[in-house]
């Protein structure tokens, strides 16, 4: 069982690492113009100069590919950070003030997850309307309960444990309770849950922009490319494809990743 | 009796608020919803009038009560869009949305359960880690992309179906069941995933229950053990899952149905959202949220009749 779990954190750590690092690249060198439109060079199929084809435009579907990946990762962290903020904050709260505020987390907590998540995501990027980067906020409230219940289930499990009610009784305030001793023990469950959240944001953030109301074009985006590449999927399949292998191959990263850092 | 109440008292508290919340979030937005949906370019004229229509010129609380009213009786307003009655416009369209969903469903139970338990079993072995393998491949596989490979590879080159060439059941049922199938999969084979690996890591957590202890002891063979005892009590969490997947098996359908071209109420809240019709998108928001808490508080009652230990624990 460890073994496996040794070869799930190797096989994740290597793929994350070959994504992020052609998302850094991409700031300083790509193939070609990942924006370049050559109307005589479309639909090229791979090739040793277009390592993933070019799509209808004639532009190179590498470059689009990893300049994705550079907005993917960015919007992934971004609504992750928030997202586990507010919800751990949030959870600390409810679960070691507790009462009535409690109560009203719960409830709220409860009436927001009952939206599916697309749904609220869908909901707050028509509400927040504008903005490039409106599906941040959007996805952060979509993940919220999750980071919510997780907080408060940790903070219930451990108030009652002898080393919190010494820092009580030693007359320590609430908030230094909550941050500097509770936060740190939930940290070993929290970690996970931030990089298995980081593989769900990127494939809610691809949803949403294959729906078209994500990441707006031209910025290249792997759900908005294999929104394009549908189109044109019988003649040229390779950017619909491209666009696929690096969603999957970073998901399933995160994914390896959060589960080989569970704790069993 | 005085536990069910309860219950229902708590969902009803939860589709209030769950009404409250899309009421909240249409009408506390900054900004005129009305300028919103028209765009700053319009005319005062327009403005005034669909500041009428949409009873703007209300104080808040009137405002909810009074949707809150009609909700309840089901006379939804009319959309902007499409000038008909939302309330037909969403029941042309659930029918379709609910096969999908239901196909899926049964999809996920039929499937999940076997595998589940043939992880379970097998693990370790080469056909055990092929199965987690695939599993964890599925999981990370985003149920629109696998919709786009199959119309790509069971569609475009094997022409098992015609991609785009949706029938619709008043026409032709067979044909109509026929384009489903391929939607629904690709709509529940991420759940399949994700349900037959918590079946799994449940069924292997019970290996260390007493009970299996004193089952062994007493000579009972393993597939006793496993089928008669251990699956029993493993499926007790999974029915608590299968009550939220339904939330999931919405999300997927409003991707799977733009991929395929199917005009369920994805399709429908789609094209309100991209065409502002606000009046539209509000019921569907909170129809499918109703929905969602419904197959919750379900599941929930299931499991009660399951385990009579859950209503006995506070």
């Amino acid at each position: 069982m460890k073994d496996d779990r040794t070869f799930s954190f190797r096989v994740g750590a290597v793929l994350i690492g070959i994504v992020c690092i052609s998302a850094l690249v991409s700031f300083l060198y790509t193939p070609y113009d990942p924006y370049a439109i050559h109307a005589a060079q479309h639909f090229f199929p791979p090739s040793p100069q277009h390592w993933f084809g070019t799509d209808n435009f004639g532009r190179d579907n590498f470059s689009r590919a990893i300049t994705g990946a550079r907005y993917s990762l960015f919007v992934a962290c971004t609504t992750v950070a928030l997202s586990g903020i507010c919800g751990i904050a949030l959870g600390l709260l409810s679960g070691y003030v507790g009462g009535v505020l409690d109560e009203i987390i719960l409830r709220l907590t409860d009436a927001l997850s009952s939206f599916p998540a697309v749904l609220t995501a869908l909901v707050a990027i028509t509400v927040f309307s504008g903005g490039k980067f409106a599906i941040v906020p959007a996805l952060a409230l979509a993940f919220l309960p999750s980071f919510i219940r997780l907080t408060r289930s940790g903070t219930m499990r451990l108030k009652n444990r002898d080393f919190i009610q010494a820092a009580y009784v030693s007359g320590a305030s609430r908030a230094r309770i909550m941050f500097r001793h509770l936060l740190p023990n939930l940290l070993p469950t929290m970690i996970p849950a931030v990089v298995i959240g980081l593989s769900n944001a990127i494939l809610a953030e691809s949803g949403m922009s294959y729906l078209g109301l994500g990441i707006q074009p031209p910025i290249p985006s792997w759900g908005r490319m294999l929104f394009e590449g549908q189109s044109y999927l019988f003649r040229a399949p390779w950017e619909t494809l491209s666009a696929g292998l690096m969603m999957i191959l970073t998901v399933l990263g995160f994914h390896l990743l959060g589960e080989s850092l569970e704790k069993k | 009796m005085k536990f069910y109440l309860k219950k229902l008292l708590t969902l009803l508290l939860t589709m209030l608020l769950v009404s409250l919340m899309a009421f909240a979030a249409f009408n506390l937005i900054p900004g005129d919803p009305a300028q919103l949906i028209l765009g700053t370019q319009a005319a005062p004229q327009t403005l005034a009038a669909l500041h009428q229509k949409l009873g703007l010129d209300q104080s808040l609380p009137q405002r909810y009560t009074k949707w809150l009213w009609s909700l309840m009786h089901g006379d939804l307003g009319t959309s902007l869009q499409y000038s008909r009655p939302v309330s037909e416009l969403i029941g042309s369209r659930l029918p379709v949305t609910a096969v999908l969903a239901l196909v899926a469903l049964l999809l996920i139970f039929t499937v999940s359960v076997p595998v589940g338990v043939l992880t379970a079993r097998k693990r370790g072995t080469l056909l055990g880690r092929l199965l987690d393998f695939l599993t964890m491949l599925n999981i990370s596989m985003p149920g629109f992309f696998l919709g786009i490979l199959f119309i790509w590879v069971f569609g475009l080159l094997f022409h098992l179906f015609a991609p785009g060439g949706y029938v619709s059941w008043q026409e032709n049922p067979a044909g109509f069941l026929r384009y489903m199938i391929f939607p629904a999969l690709a709509v529940a084979l991420p759940n399949i995933a994700v349900a037959s690996k918590f079946l799994r890591s449940a069924l292997l957590e019970e290996r260390n229950a007493d009970y299996v202890r004193t089952a062994v002891s007493k000579g009972c063979s393993r597939k006793a053990i496993l089928y008669r005892h251990m699956l029993k009590n493993a499926l007790i969490p999974f029915l608590t899952l299968a009550g939220m997947m339904v939330a999931e098996i919405f999300s997927g359908s409003i991707l799977i149905e733009q991929v395929f071209g199917i005009p369920g109420v994805g399709r429908l809240l789609i094209s309100s959202i991209l065409s502002r019709d606000f009046p539209l998108l509000e019921s569907l928001v909170v129809y499918i949220a109703f929905l969602v808490v419904l197959a919750n508080f379900i599941a929930d009652l299931l499991l009660q009749a399951a385990d009579p230990r859950i209503r006995v624990k506070p």
